[in-house]
């Protein structure tokens, strides 16, 4: 498996670490939100068997988080982007 | 061996997957329930799924109270399953050794000692002259990478023939008039009125009053058909066997060295090991071949003698990793349909006992005592079964 970093180019994919599921979203205002909305962001998952959107980070290259998608019936890699655009030299 | 029988149009009970845990269920159901108008569906053959995939061992040395319990009583089982289904599974009590490297986990297999022998369950700690009497194979010179000072042995651990397993639960279902179907996926469950009334299958539609699911490996999907999530991601885990060789290791072992590593030599004589998981979300049955040369590096690193054999076979199965490392087993919002899936990397030395809990959670329509803690709910209220205190992070168990 490799994954193609936005900045590193194709690289093996033991550089990077694992993120899980970037479909989940935190609780926007973590205090009012009930207790089936943090079950559901901390313990429940899609668990697709397709594409899935995740999240890995090249911690052996640039550090960057990324989020994929990969099919996980093949392993084969889809777009893969950065998970925050990236910051610019402009003020 | 058993029956090949057309699937009829309706039974008191189906259990959706023909797996270890699936073939035991319907298995317990028959002896201890008296309920044999149950069918077993299965979509592939016998034997093709994590019961023909795992590592064989067997053991019961857990630490949360819910799970010392629940495989003490699957141990129990193994050791008189032989006779019990009257087919010979090959049981193996050689012993479980866990081998630890530094003082602190020394102080954590002591706490897990005093807590199974708490419980009734055997546990011994060893030093490292002992470790080395027992297995001297494992380098237990100051020079190896990881030195060893002692280790956790639970004597009656040790191994099964897994084939056996699914063979034997299946043949003594079918002589209790359990129909052990093959070749027939589940496609769709019929629901009506928050009601199971039946499922759909590749073979037709089949009417059923109580559906169980048991389909290690693919329990999100099938539980999607019937309208549940669960707190479950699909891991693949990659075995290995070595050519064989004459007899070099009679107990198992467990490394302690920073990765997940056992290894048991099979009766063939091949060393049978795992590594740790790929650690992404996978169905693919197979992984990466970095994984492959740190789990070969750990057993080397382990056992430095093992570096002149070659790799015979390895393989991957696909792990239902659960966000507390524990396994499911519970009723569902739709009446008359069960779940018992999530085993994580536990699955094979809890068949007996899961077939046990499960078929009397189906028959009972509430949970056996000793998998109370297994249901869904305790994700709601928090009181999760975290044996390694990991954090939600499936991948991390």
């Amino acid at each position: 498996m490799q994954i193609t970093c936005p900045w590193c180019g194709p690289r093996p994919v033991e550089e990077f670490t694992y993120g899980g599921d970037a479909t989940k979203t935190r609780p926007k205002t973590p205090d009012t939100a009930g207790r089936e909305r943090w079950m559901d962001f901390v313990f429940y998952r899609e668990n697709v068997a397709g594409p899935h959107e995740e999240y890995w980070q090249h911690v052996g290259g640039c550090r960057a988080w990324l989020i994929a998608e990969r099919d996980t019936t093949t392993h084969a890699f889809g777009r893969v982007a950065l998970a925050r655009p990236a910051a610019t030299d402009e003020p | 061996m058993w029956r090949e029988p057309e699937p009829k149009k309706a039974y008191d009970i189906v259990i959706v997957g023909g797996g270890g845990h699936g073939l035991a269920t319907a298995y317990y159901l028959a002896k201890n329930h008296g309920l044999t108008n149950v069918a077993v569906l299965e979509k592939g053959y016998l034997g093709n799924g994590n019961i023909g995939r795992n590592t064989t061992i067997v053991r019961s040395n857990y630490l949360c109270p819910e799970n010392i319990g629940f495989y003490e009583h699957s141990l129990k089982l193994w050791e008189g399953l032989s006779r019990d289904l009257n087919y010979n599974v090959m049981l193996s009590q050689r012993g479980a050794l866990h081998v630890f490297h530094t003082p602190a986990q020394r102080d954590v297999a002591v706490r897990r000692g005093n807590a199974l022998r708490l419980r009734g369950v055997d546990a011994v700690l060893l030093n490292a002259r002992q470790v080395k009497t027992l297995a001297p194979l494992v380098d237990c010179s100051s020079e190896a990478r990881f030195p060893v000072l002692g280790g956790l042995l639970q004597p009656r651990g040790g191994s099964v023939r897994h084939d056996a397993v699914a063979w034997g639960f299946a043949r003594a279902a079918d002589a209790r008039g359990v129909d052990v179907i093959q070749n027939c996926e589940v496609t769709g469950f019929d629901i009506a009125n928050g009601r199971v009334q039946g499922v759909q299958t590749t073979r037709g539609a089949i009417k059923a009053k109580k559906v169980g699911i048991v389909v290690a490996g693919r329990s999100s999907q099938v539980a999607r058909m019937a309208g549940l999530k669960l707190p479950i991601e699909s891991h693949v885990l990659q075995c290995f066997v070595t050519e064989p060789i004459k007899p070099v290791l009679d107990v198992v072992v467990m490394f302690g060295g920073g990765a997940h590593l056992s290894i048991v030599q099979s009766d063939k004589g091949g060393l049978v090991f795992n590594g740790d998981l790929d650690g992404y979300n996978s169905y693919a049955q197979r992984g990466n071949l970095a994984v492959v040369d740190g789990a070969a590096s750990a057993a080397v690193s382990f056992m430095p003698r093992l570096s002149r054999l070659r790799l015979l076979r390895h393989w991957g199965g696909i792990n239902d990793m659960t966000m507390d490392g524990s396994p499911i087993m519970t009723r569902t919002p739709v009446q008359g349909l069960y779940f018992n899936g999530g085993w994580c990397y536990g699955g094979f030395k809890a068949t007996p006992a899961s077939g046990w809990t499960f078929a009397h959670l189906i028959a009972n329509d509430a949970p056996h005592e000793l998998a109370a803690g297994y249901t869904l709910s305790r994700f709601e209220t928090g009181r999760v079964v975290n044996e390694n205190g990991a954090g939600p992070a499936p991948g991390r168990h």
